[in-house]
């Protein structure tokens, strides 16, 4: 479960786990967007540092590295498709020629390579500096006052409000089975899956049964009552949310005139002069 | 003594459900009325239909579970089968048995305001209605903590401030104490007695504890078999041999009272409460 | 038989649960562990069958500590009945449902067939043999749930808050079976807060609080001490109330019986005739 230590909300007093929801969610797409825009390695490697900040600043710096730790086996099999598939087919990498024959080809396809993992990692810290300083209530504030329809939002928040719920009922039902002699590591595959059925059954039943109050306990509390609801809270944009955008619309003016006149050299170029 | 017409809340005339596929109807020609402000104990064995009458009364019968309703119910003078579940919403609230279940938002004021939202209340005013719930029901320092840290006694608290919070004339409760502890179920008591007492809501519990319950209400109905068999005080219904046959759990108390009357020795009422019984028992040791 | 030596328990979280517990269950016996909700009390049975084990200290069943085996095999003699029956029913029919353990013991087919029938019996769900579980009422569910652990006829039974939800008649009919149960010289431990129903069966009660054993008595002993109540903030029997009140007239304050309390009355106003 330590991937998802990484992406988790956790009730910190920072800066950045109090700029709106929104502006987070525009700063993270405009990394993005870089991100997309280049394939040079070295640009990449300088997109990589600028999320840095924002995690210090948070301080979030253990579970952020979690989430990277676990995009590691992800990203090494990105590395590794890229690597093999450049080999193979030289004419998807600009700069070869033929085929992978020297030295100096290979290291331009090991450039490829690392830049499109790097990419990637890009993505997830970015991702992950999201989740780890946006609440779920925040967020959901945040697509209500986006015009997404209330009943996904509050879809969303009652999700994310039971999900701590579930797992202990699904820890309570794994004990209260393997109390009637359920052996959940034994067996090969195929039995292994046979005896989670004991498991899963309640949990879906009981969650049925759960929703089933859920809408109760919504429509006897006048769900549906206006055709607008109103909101106990409210996001408000603040200095520090237009100075976020002003720094995010900078940064994306800047990737996109290097990206239109700025030749940046390759590792490799810039290695073997 | 004939219900004054002026004073009932909740009237029922031959109010007959069955549930959508079921061959049986779950409630049958039942018939009663309660008054502004009373504390009524709605009980009776497992399966009587006191759950399914409860959702009579806010409207959830006839209209989420659809089936077939026959005869008439009238709350705080509105027809529930003309109106729907957000306008009797405005009169009556449901507090459930399951307090996990009724709490949907990550804070527990967000589930306070839940309703009043619903409603499209200014903000300014939901504040206040906000802070003045969460007040009476003693939740105040709960107000930003998430549902899922709280002890099943203050998840109830918070269900009934939401509920309170929508200032309704009459609040139901299904059973509300049936996961707490004693000292939790005392809790709840307590406060919507104080609703009840300070604030003239009419209130209808569900429960199977009379011991605990008793001494905060004026009247008990009991049920049986989709009907309503008993009505009256809690005095009555508790020292009615009818009572003890249904399989309604008597207060020790009365009990304690009966046994000494069946061996001659007569208290001067029949308690229902342990002070009560203290009272009239040391009156009984005291007396010459 | 169970023992219990300088128990400590602490979740993963870190909360210390229990705080060096020191206890023995002889075969046999009837056992009410009560005490506020978190005082400890499930955690502690859970340690009977293996479910939890200790961080520190041991617990021993039978002579074989629950660090050694694995909980299928420590609840062939230690039935354990969860507190919801729905964490548990998850068969086609009732019929399987209660076959469901016997299997995975690996009793014989013949076997399995006669257990299944006597447990059907005993609980009298006979005529919803082959009916779903789900298609039953709440009481009815919680007595397949419970003849689905007695149908390996364990010889220690758990019985986690049995009243929860059940009105008086339930209670009753519940109170009789654990009564003839351990008349059958079964151990059973009952996990409650409900201070009426032990009253009535005056049993050996555990009293917790805060993850400690408060007190260790027979129930009329430890229930009618202002003191220990007040400690494990537990709520007296009311005809201990009672008596509570009327104690400066001379009268026993450790009564927890109805009929009990009318014979002193009747004698004492006697008496005084």
């Amino acid at each position: 479960m330590s991937v998802f230590e990484g992406f988790r909300f956790r009730k910190v007093s920072s800066v950045i786990h109090d700029l709106d929801p929104r502006i987070k969610f525009f700063f993270v797409t405009v990394l993005f967007v870089m991100a997309i825009l280049f394939t040079n390695l070295l640009a990449l490697v300088v997109l990589f540092f600028v999320p840095l900040p924002f995690v210090f600043m948070a301080r979030v710096n253990r579970q952020w590295l979690r989430s990277l730790r676990g995009a590691a086996l992800l990203a090494v099999f990105i590395f590794a498709t890229n690597l093999i598939f450049g080999y193979f087919y030289p004419s998807s990498s600009p700069q070869i020629t033929g085929s992978v024959d020297t030295l100096a080809e290979f290291l331009v396809l090991l450039e490829r390579a690392s830049a499109m993992t790097l990419r990637f990692v890009v993505l997830i810290e970015s991702f992950s500096v999201f989740f780890l300083t946006t609440s779920p209530d925040h967020l959901g504030l945040a697509l209500q006052q986006s015009h997404v329809p209330y009943e996904f939002c509050f879809a969303f928040t009652t999700a994310v409000r039971f999900v701590p719920v579930l797992a202990d009922e699904a820890q309570t039902i794994m004990d209260a089975q393997k109390a009637r002699g359920l052996e959940l590591e034994r067996g090969n595959f195929l039995k292994r899956v046979r005896n989670y059925i004991p498991i899963l059954i309640p949990l879906i039943v009981n969650a049925i049964r759960r929703s089933l109050e859920l809408a109760e306990a919504m429509e006897s509390r006048a769900w549906g009552a206006s055709e607008k609801r109103t909101n106990l809270y409210t996001l408000k944009l603040r200095r520090t949310d237009y100075l976020l955008v002003i720094v995010s619309v900078l940064m994306l003016a800047v990737a996109v005139y290097v990206w239109l006149y700025v030749p940046i050299p390759s590792l490799t170029a810039l290695l073997s002069v | 003594m004939l219900a004054n017409k002026t004073l009932a809340i909740i009237e029922t005339r031959d109010l007959t459900y069955t549930y959508p596929g079921a061959t049986n109807p779950s409630i049958k020609e039942l018939s009663m009325t309660i008054n502004k402000g009373d504390f009524v104990i709605l009980t009776g064995p497992s399966g009587c239909g006191k759950t399914t009458l409860c959702r009579c009364f806010n409207g959830l019968i006839p209209h989420f579970y659809n089936g077939s309703m026959e005869g008439t119910i009238e709350v705080a003078g509105l027809n529930v089968a003309d109106h729907k579940i957000p306008e009797l919403a405005r009169h009556v609230g449901l507090v459930f048995q399951n307090p996990e279940n009724q709490l949907f938002a990550l804070s527990v004021e967000k589930d306070v305001a839940f309703g009043l939202e619903n409603f499209a209340m200014p903000r300014e005013e939901m504040r206040q209605r906000v802070d003045w719930a969460l007040q009476m029901a003693g939740i105040t320092e709960l107000s930003e903590r998430p549902p899922h840290e709280l002890s099943g006694g203050q998840q109830q608290r918070v269900a009934i401030a939401s509920v309170l919070a929508m200032q309704p004339d009459i609040m139901i409760l299904d059973e509300p104490t049936s996961f707490l502890d004693p000292v939790g179920a005392q809790k709840i008591f307590e406060v919507i007695n104080e609703l009840n007492k300070k604030l003239g809501i009419t209130l209808i519990l569900v429960e199977h504890r009379l011991d605990l319950a008793a001494k905060y209400a004026n009247k008990v109905i009991v049920m049986d078999k989709g009907r309503i068999v008993l009505n009256g005080t809690p005095r009555e219904i508790f020292t009615s041999e009818e009572a003890r046959m249904i399989g309604v759990g008597i207060p020790k108390a009365t009990r304690l009272y009966q046994q000494l009357k069946q061996n001659g020795v007569r208290l001067k009422t029949a308690p229902v409460t342990i002070e009560e019984t203290a009272g009239l028992l040391r009156e009984a040791l005291k007396r010459d | 038989m169970i023992e219990a030596k300088n128990l400590h328990f602490a979740y993963p979280t870190g909360l210390e649960a229990l705080k060096g517990i020191d206890l023995t269950i002889e075969d046999g016996e009837f056992l009410a562990v009560m005490g506020q909700n978190g005082a400890g009390k499930t955690t502690l049975v859970k340690h009977f069958n293996g479910l939890l084990k200790p961080t520190t200290g041991e617990v021993l069943v039978d002579g074989v500590s629950t660090r050694d085996v694995s909980v299928a095999k420590l609840s062939r003699n230690v039935g354990f009945v969860f507190q919801n029956p729905d964490h548990q029913l998850f068969s086609e029919t009732v019929e399987e449902e209660i076959a469901f353990a016997l299997k995975n013991f690996g009793f014989e087919d013949s076997v399995i067939k006669k257990q299944v029938d006597w447990a059907l019996n005993l609980l009298d769900v006979a005529e919803y043999r082959k009916t779903s579980p789900f298609m039953l009422s709440g009481g009815e569910r919680k007595r397949v749930a419970l003849a689905s652990i007695l149908a390996w006829d364990p010889q220690a039974v758990i019985l986690d808050e049995p009243t929860i939800g059940q009105d008086h008649q339930q209670k009753e009919k519940l109170q009789q079976f654990i009564l003839q149960l351990n008349a059958q010289k079964k151990t059973v431990v009952v996990v409650t807060h409900d201070v009426e129903f032990v009253a009535e069966c005056n049993p050996r009660v555990i009293l917790m609080s805060h993850g400690k054993v408060l007190a260790d008595g027979r129930a009329e002993k430890i229930l009618t001490n202002p003191e220990l109540v007040a400690q494990a903030s537990i709520v007296p029997p009311q005809i201990t109330q009672i008596f509570l009140e009327l104690a400066d007239l001379g009268l026993p304050t450790d009564v927890i019986d109805v009929h009990e309390a009318a014979k002193i009355l009747l004698g004492r106003l006697r008496e005084r005739q």
